[in-house]
């Protein structure tokens, strides 16, 4: 059984959400690893959960990216040890460069938190491959800064390398730019590296794991990666 | 010591929903003369180095490192004793 490791910043707020979603959902093994930590000794597999690591200043993610920790997850990553972050996650790996692009405010400069729908787009990698394309999922965000950018020649390489994983779309699957409500290029919701080893998106899976709480269409998600895990 | 001041803007090419706003609530005020409105940051620095061209070398570092993401923003440096 995989263990999985959630790292936590001073002003992570996802974290718990993250140990709850794997440990007493997924039954998996967890443990807390703080930004100060060096060692990554029998991690399987990196979450770098949502909040506000230290305050978000200067950018969100900027100063996180070079706290300790994550100078071993850059190195976990480039041995291929897969890595997931989670909404502040996603932007401290796109800081850190693990993945290609940046974050802007929203393009209506408001903090958006309600449940959105995304689209599964490619099931060819380890975080998607138990889904189906096109598959529909109804899930929270929650963020003022998720409006990600890139250069046209990177958004073509993204393309045409198919690194494009979640795209916003209505409830029915279509992209439409009323459901890209925060104004991200080509309705981005996450991305995966060239690797493919390394996820970053916006949405909170973790936080959609019990119809209790509103919505389990987070499970499925994590459901593939422990089959890719168990199968690798 | 030198003092460094540096200007991050946002590069031309990407919308600037801060300043739009600003501009919008410009417009408001009667202020109609201002027709464009761009938003950045000031970064002052203090820097100890041995002549000006190494504290610019420092700040240009820093920038690239940490003050500025350059994926989506420039800067510009200016250096003073």
């Amino acid at each position: 059984m995989a263990t999985f490791g959630v790292i936590v910043f001073p002003g992570s707020n996802c974290d718990h959400d993250a140990y709850h979603a794997m440990k007493h959902v997924m039954n998996c093994e967890v443990k807390f690893l703080w930004h100060k930590d060096t060692d990554l000794t029998g991690i399987d597999f990196l979450i770098v959960p949502g909040g506000f690591s230290y305050g978000d200043y200067l950018r969100s993610g900027a100063i996180a990216r070079f706290s300790p920790i994550m100078q071993e997850v850059v190195k976990f990553a480039e041995k291929g040890g897969p890595v997931m972050g989670i909404c502040n996650g996603f932007q401290i790996l796109l800081e850190a460069s693990l993945i290609p692009g940046a974050m802007m405010h929203n393009h209506k400069l408001r903090f958006v938190c309600k449940n959105i729908n995304m689209r599964c787009e490619t099931t060819d990698s380890l975080f998607t491959s138990g889904l189906e394309k096109g598959q529909v999922f109804n899930i929270p965000v929650s963020h003022g800064e998720g409006n990600y950018f890139i250069s046209d020649d990177g958004l073509k390489s993204l393309q045409d390398k198919d690194q494009v994983l979640f795209r916003y779309c209505d409830e029915v699957g279509n992209l439409t730019e009323e459901a890209n409500f925060n104004g991200s290029i080509d309705n981005i919701a996450g991305i995966t590296n060239d690797g493919r080893n390394v996820l970053g998106m916006m949405p909170h899976p973790e936080r959609a794991m019990e119809k209790i709480l509103g919505s389990e269409d987070g499970k499925p998600i994590f459901d593939s990666i422990l089959n890719s895990l168990s199968i690798a | 010591m030198y003092k460094a001041k540096v200007n991050v803007t946002l590069r031309p090419s990407i919308l600037d929903p801060k300043g739009k706003a600003a501009h919008h609530a410009l417009q408001n005020l009667g202020i109609s003369q201002v027709e464009k409105v761009r938003i950045g940051k000031f970064i002052e620095l203090d820097i100890n180095a041995d002549s000006e061209s190494a504290a610019k070398e420092i700040v240009e570092t820093a920038c690239a490192k940490l003050l500025a993401n350059e994926v989506m923003e420039d800067f510009e440096i200016e250096i003073n004793q």
